[in-house]
């Protein structure tokens, strides 16, 4: 029995094949664009991890002399006598020829789950006894590892693929010897897990600094920001992917209920008929989903290089460029398909378990239509004030989000009536004839089209959201590297002595040598880098304020006041007027607050003085140097050629500035790639529904024309009513964007990064939306319309023949 | 002559040939009702006569056109312009009400005459259902407004395929009563295909569709 | 497999236990092994013994916070040689391990350290007596006063301590045989610990007083081939005397244990003459289902026991998981005391 039920409902998809490749296209797309997005994604964060755990453990944050020096076993001692949960690390270089490599050695024992050592150890299968006893074992790269295998007088070498090139990793008893270096430390690591009781660092040791951590968490925070972006993206698009599985399921069930009516009473219990249903659901969401998954992978290894690109110059976060395929992307993404085609046929299956088995074939009451818009308004009400409501309660990101998915599905619902309200006053001004007649049938249509039309809908908010968001990013933030880059050259010693060597090379060479001094102070458990800066015009003409008092800069440098930046004005509320206490005991009133885009932690200006009051051994090793601009390279390659610096310790200004502004570029081309990408899956959406309208849409069309109009002009009306009503969508979706754009700034990027970006309005990038939008309505109707103009009148004319 | 059919032939693509020479002829103001048995392709020559399909050979020739030489336009405007059809089903535009669909062809053809209208309105006998919408009427209903809709523009030539096909005996009656009325009021032509003798009969001639050929 | 592991795969004999001993560390690899005859000699042997494999200071502690509520507190710093002998700064093969956790009826808090001999940051001297690793710290005397300190992400205690009776020697003058076979360890107990302080817990501190019970024992060799884990009972009874009672699971179960009097006498109990038997068993929390209700008799002292743990979810989920927490005790005598279960599974 459940053979020939299987049977039966297969034959559908036979008989309607364009039905079965739009639902299996419609799962495709929108697990072909989720899951590049989710692989985009994967691969930016698993690079992210991958540098973070190279040696340089740069997730935890570090303890280090502020002379630079190396300290002493007692002071480490010290530490951990006191509850310093902290790793000691010796780094230097070990000469091998001409060639120099970095020794890192870590205390193996007191930090066993950094990664670059787990991976290591396991990989060369080396003992404890072994790598903790002497002589000890040098792990490195495979290239580097047989070198150093040729070397006399070195430990052991193990190879491994969890070390960059240049590195030799080792317990730092190893390197000691190694480096000659016996009880000597060049930092602390400090480890995830403290204990609750511990003696503050100023107490224990006052010469140390703690640097925050460099690398990971600071990419991974800086970039979440373009990946929620992506994230968004890609839900829309899956969303949207899912409107066309619903369309596609919901006909092959209407057309299937004769068929089921019979097969149940010819005895097939509803629950099996209900399971070889959902199997059948399932079967199909696993072959759109392994399409859609073969789509995502073209898209993102397409999208991919564009974005690494982006990361790596805006961020400096190292994704590499190439996709690699991982497993739980694989699985994650059927899940998504199977998740998503069960949601999007939830409804017909639902109706289906309620069909009484001898019910007339359902006649369709016309005030139904008038009841569901009412019912959808309604709905969309009660979504909007439930997501006002949840962001009110809970506020924040999570708030945010519900706020923002019920901003979009109340829309998504009220589209249909809307669009129902602007075709009447159509209809009712409408002049002759074709004019009434295209309004209303529009109208009419509309059931048909509108999950369609909100898909597009969506598709079109999520652009100029998105769109404006990203937009206003770039723009705020050029002007802001325009006010916060003045120096025309940012140079950085490698300590205090060779600080103030260069600042005296640099003082008579340079218009103005500004230095930038800033200590971190632990405030409460957040970090709060205090800067100390000395007055200079370029600091008062340029520096981005966004919220000012009287005589601000007059305060500041007379030591009377400081300046906070926005994500600690947001975060504590304190705004000029108020006082902030920098550090227990030292509080100032706030003069004003600038903005600081991309920085996590809070951060505060005070006069040099002050600083220096306070913190007497405050590193002075960065300074930004003022002069023409066509003096910069020279003036770059003199210090290079003057000072032992590292390399990138002299940046110039326009090469940072236009950095910046190029991976913005690159930004934009992976946006507009997505948005062509969901406008294409909307698309893709009114044509399946204009494709499945078709048989009834003769009904419709043949008695216009047996009054007297050629296929061609109804034809043409086609693609005019298809236009027409993307237009009007496009214009409702202009306002549901903007408040997109506004919720993705003023909500949601407050809460997820403490900073509020200014919102542009870019008219000509929505003309041009529009404009794609209209188009997309065009082609999307374009097939159907040819396929209208081409139809022999023989077809039209059985719907008028008896045998029908 | 208002129309002669002469010899037309017709055979669908992939099908036996339909008409093999089939030839009428009407005069104005004339009726005619078509009979024969089902699918001898009475529908296939009112089609053909109302400029919905093309021929493959012989003429029509419809108040001194030629349908033959009328390309796609050439149709669709004689359709608008001369000729009324009423079909089995599926008559009226169904996204327009009652009222607009009454005055859709005449409209369209820039032919509305606002007291005829009115008049056919009132002989319709709907009531206040001419702001309804087509799907909300009974067939008879529907049948009614379709015959006041093709009578609205005062068309040359009325063609009716079975018109009351789908209705019971009271309602087709009717339907029947209003549509011979009608005709005779504006002098309008009339082919009305039926399998119904006692209908045929209440028209001024009839002809007989046999192997693709008329018998007068 | 990560470091951590590994690390543990050499610190025997625990992962010898979780590995059902296979064949590492039955040899004593050049480790000195315990002769029997031989006493340990005070105040010298409360120091290391990096000749030996294997060494422990353990203390456990039953409290009654100034809530009316019972708590219970672990104090264990272990010493586990990679190669006998020592060698200076990092290159000591002497790792160190501390454990240390506070259990109340209805929570479990535990912290780990790790570190290795050599530069200070972890030790034991025996005058005066310190033993010690990172801020943990055990020290004072042994037959007077003492302080101890520890602590965790979410926990941290201090406590002062007086002995109030005298050091005991288990098995034959602190020669304390492990198995039928011959494996021993050396072995001594401060049972009669009075101890107040406080304790630092999420809720908040919490002044506690009652008693606490220091083992001490280091070996090379301690375990048979065969045995899989121990059951180890350290309680305190209402009328003064304090037992000792272990149960080595293998192929035959092998008991020992030790009567201690109020006065400190100590009586060793030889293989058959204590009796453990589970009763029921519990979730531990993150670990394997344990036994947390046992029935304990031993006989000729006319003890027969329910004993049943304070808070069964008190699994020490360290790199070396085991479970260990306070204990009631109820029937022919009535009092407190500390439970140790290892080899469940999840090790
Ligand atoms: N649109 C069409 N395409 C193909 N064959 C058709 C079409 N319309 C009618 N026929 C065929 O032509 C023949 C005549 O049909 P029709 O004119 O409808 O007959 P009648 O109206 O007399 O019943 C029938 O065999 C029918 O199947
Ligand atoms: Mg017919």
């Amino acid at each position: 029995m459940i053979g020939a039920a299987l049977l039966a409902l297969g034959s559908h998809w036979r008989r309607h094949p364009v039905q079965l490749v739009t639902l299996l296209l419609g799962v495709a797309l929108a697990t072909g664009l989720w899951s590049a997005v989710q692989a985009i994604n994967g691969e930016a964060r698993a690079s992210y991890a991958q540098a973070a755990n190279q040696i340089g453990a740069g997730g935890l944050d570090r303890l280090r002399r502020a002379d630079g020096a190396a300290m002493g076993l007692e002071q480490y001692l010290a530490l951990r006598r006191t509850g310093w949960q902290v790793a000691a690390v010796l780094e230097g270089e070990m000469r091998l020829g001409l060639r120099a490599v970095a020794v890192t050695g870590i205390d193996l024992l007191a930090y066993p789950d950094l990664p670059a050592i787990a991976e290591s150890a396991a990989a060369a299968e080396i003992a404890p006894v072994e790598a903790l006893t002497a002589p000890g074992r040098l792990f490195a790269a495979p290239a580097l590892a047989l070198t150093l295998q040729g070397e006399p007088g070195l430990p052991p070498v193990a190879a491994t693929n969890a070390l960059p090139p240049d590195t030799v990793l080792t317990d730092i008893g190893t390197a000691e010897a190694l480096l000659n270096r016996p009880g000597q430390i060049s930092h602390l690591l400090v480890l995830p897990k403290q204990p609750l009781v511990r003696t503050p660092l100023a107490e224990i040791a006052p010469d140390l600094i703690r640097q925050p951590a460099s690398g990971a968490q600071d990419i991974a925070r800086l970039t979440d920001s373009f990946h929620l972006n992506l994230t968004a993206f890609g839900l829309l698009s899956f969303v949207v992917g899912l409107f066309i599985v619903h369309g596609a399921v919901g006909l092959a069930f209407e057309q299937r209920r004769g068929l089921i009516r019979t097969l149940r009473a010819l005895g097939l219990p509803l629950r099996l008929l209900t399971r070889l249903l959902l199997a059948e659901l399932c079967l199909l969401a696993l072959m759109g989903g392994a399409a859609g998954l073969v789509l995502g992978y073209l898209v993102a290894a397409a999208l991919l290089p564009d974005v690494a690109a982006t990361l790596r110059g805006l961020y400096g976060a190292p994704v590499s460029g190439a996709l690699e395929l991982r497993p739980v992307w694989l699985l994650s993404g059927l899940g998504m398909a199977v998740a998503g085609t069960l949601l999007a046929s939830a409804q017909a299956l639902w109706r289906l378990a309620r069909m009484p088995i001898l019910a007339a074939p359902g006649q369709r009451a016309w005030g139904s239509g008038r009841l569901r818009a009412r019912s959808q308004l309604l709905l969309a009400l009660v979504l909007l004030l439930g997501g006002l409501a949840g962001f009110a309660l809970s506020g924040g990101l999570i708030g945010g989000f519900v706020l923002l998915g019920a901003v979009l599905m109340a829309a998504a619902l009220a589209l249909p009536p809307t669009l129902s309200v602007l075709l009447t006053i159509g209809a009712a001004r409408a002049r002759g004839p074709v004019a009434e007649w295209l309004w209303s049938d529009m109208r009419a249509q509309l059931p048909g089209l509108s999950l369609a039309l909100m898909a597009l809908l969506l598709a079109l908010a999520a652009n100029i959201g998105v769109g404006t968001m990203v937009a206003s990013f770039r723009l705020t933030f050029d002007g802001w590297l325009d006010q916060r880059l003045t120096s025309t050259l940012y140079v950085t010693a490698r300590d205090d002595a060779q600080g103030a060597a260069l600042a005296d090379w640099l003082e008579p060479r340079a218009d103005a040598v500004l230095p930038i001094r800033s200590v971190e102070i632990d405030r409460a458990g957040t970090p709060l880098f205090v800067y100390g800066i000395v007055d200079h015009p370029s600091y008062r003409t340029h520096w981005p304020l966004i919220a000012r008092s009287a005589q601000d800069w007059d305060r500041v440098m007379r030591g009377e006041a400081a300046l906070i930046n926005e994500q600690m004005a947001r975060r504590e509320g304190l705004w000029p007027g108020d006082n902030v206490e920098l550090a227990p005991g030292w509080s100032l009133p706030v003069a004003a607050v600038y903005s600081d885009y991309g920085n996590p932690t809070g951060q505060a200006i005070v006069a040099l003085e002050r600083l220096l009051d306070r913190y007497p051994g405050t590193p002075n090793t960065r300074f930004g140097v003022h002069l023409a601009p066509e003096r910069a390279e020279g003036l770059a390659d003199e210090i290079d050629a003057t000072f032992d610096l590292p390399v990138g310790a002299v940046i110039r200004q326009e090469t940072l500035k236009a950095r910046s502004r190029a991976i913005f570029e690159k930004t934009f081309l992976v946006t507009g790639a997505l948005n062509i990408l969901t406008l294409g899956v909307a698309g893709f959406a009114i044509l399946t529904s204009l494709l499945t309208l078709w048989t009834q849409r003769l009904p419709q069309l043949a008695p216009v024309w047996a009054l007297g109009l050629t296929r061609a002009r109804l034809a043409r009306l086609e693609l005019a009513r298809a236009v027409a009503l993307a237009a009007m969508t496009a214009v409702l979706a202009l306002p549901l964007g903007l408040v997109l754009a506004w919720l993705l700034l003023a909500v949601i990027n407050v809460a997820a990064f403490g900073w509020r970006l200014p919102m542009y309005l870019f008219p000509l990038d929505w003309l041009r939306l529009i404009g794609l939008a209209l188009a997309t309505g065009a082609l999307a109707a374009a097939l159907p319309a040819l396929r209208l103009y081409r139809l022999p009148p023989a077809h039209l004319l059985r719907v008028f023949a008896n045998e029908r | 002559m208002l129309l002669t059919v002469d010899t037309v032939t017709k055979t669908y693509p992939g099908g036996r040939p339909v008409l093999r020479g089939a030839s009428i002829t009407l005069d104005r103001g004339q009726s005619l009702a078509l009979t024969g048995e089902s699918g001898s392709g009475k529908s296939t020559l009112l089609n053909l006569t109302g400029a919905l399909d093309g021929f493959d050979s012989g003429e029509i020739i419809l108040d001194g056109v030629a349908l033959s030489r009328l390309d796609d336009a050439g149709r669709a405007a004689l359709r608008r312009d001369r000729v009324a059809l009423v079909f089995q089903q599926f008559n009226l535009i169904p996204a327009l009400t009652v009222a607009q669909n009454l005055s859709f062809q005449a409209r369209l053809a820039g032919r509305l005459d606002a007291d005829w209208l009115k008049e056919i309105t009132a002989r319709l006998g709907l009531g206040d259902l001419t702001e309804r919408y087509p799907e909300q009427l009974s067939g008879g209903q529907q049948q009614r407004v379709a015959i006041g809709r093709a009578m609205a523009g005062r068309p040359k030539l009325l063609l009716a395929d079975e018109p009351t096909g789908n209705l019971d005996e009271t309602a087709a009656g009717t339907v029947l009563d209003l549509m011979l009325d009608l005709v005779r009021d504006s002098g309008t032509a009339l082919l009305l295909v039926t399998h119904s003798q006692a209908i045929a009969a209440r028209l001024d001639r009839r002809a007989h569709l046999t192997g693709g050929r008329v018998a007068a | 497999m990560n470091v951590r592991l590994l690390v543990f795969l050499l610190l025997w004999p625990w992962a010898a236990l979780a590995q059902g001993f296979a064949g590492l560390g039955t040899e004593a690899d050049g480790f000195a092994v315990p002769e029997r005859g031989h006493s340990p000699v005070f105040p010298a042997d409360h120091g290391p013994h990096p000749d030996f494999r294997i060494e422990w200071w353990y203390l456990t502690a039953t409290l009654t916070g100034a809530d009316g509520r019972e708590y219970g507190l672990q104090w264990t710093l272990f010493r586990s040689a990679l190669k006998p002998g020592e060698a200076p700064g990092w290159h000591s093969p002497q790792l160190w391990m501390g454990h240390a956790a506070v259990t109340t009826p209805d929570s479990h808090l535990f912290a780990e350290r790790l570190s290795r001999g050599g530069i200070g940051q972890a030790g034991a001297h025996a005058t005066p007596f310190r033993a010690w690793i990172d801020e943990w710290e055990m020290a004072g005397d042994m037959g007077g006063d003492m302080v101890l300190s520890a602590g965790g992400r979410d926990f941290a205690y201090h406590l002062t301590m007086r002995a109030k009776g005298p050091l005991v020697l288990h098995g034959e003058g602190g020669y304390s045989v492990k198995s039928a076979a011959g494996q021993a360890s050396y072995y001594y107990s401060q049972p009669f610990l009075e101890v107040s302080g406080s304790l630092t817990l999420p809720e908040g501190e919490m002044p506690v007083t009652g008693q606490a019970w220091i083992d001490r024992e280091w070996s090379s060799q301690p375990l048979a081939e065969d045995q899989s884990g121990w059951d180890w009972f350290s309680l305190v009874l209402d009328d003064g005397s304090r037992v000792m009672a272990f149960r080595l699971r293998g192929s035959s179960d092998f008991t020992s244990g030790t009567w201690i009097g109020p006065d400190g006498h100590a009586t060793a109990l030889p293989d058959g003459s204590i009796r453990a038997e589970p009763l029921a068993t519990a979730p531990s929390g993150t670990g394997p289902e344990v036994p947390v209700r046992w029935r304990l008799a031993i006989p000729a002292r006319g003890l027969d026991v329910t004993v049943d743990a304070l808070n069964p979810r008190a699994w020490m989920g360290t790199s070396f998981a085991y479970w260990e927490g306070p204990v009631r005790v109820s029937g022919s005598h009535g009092g407190r005391g500390y439970l140790e279960m290892t080899g469940y599974g999840d090790e």
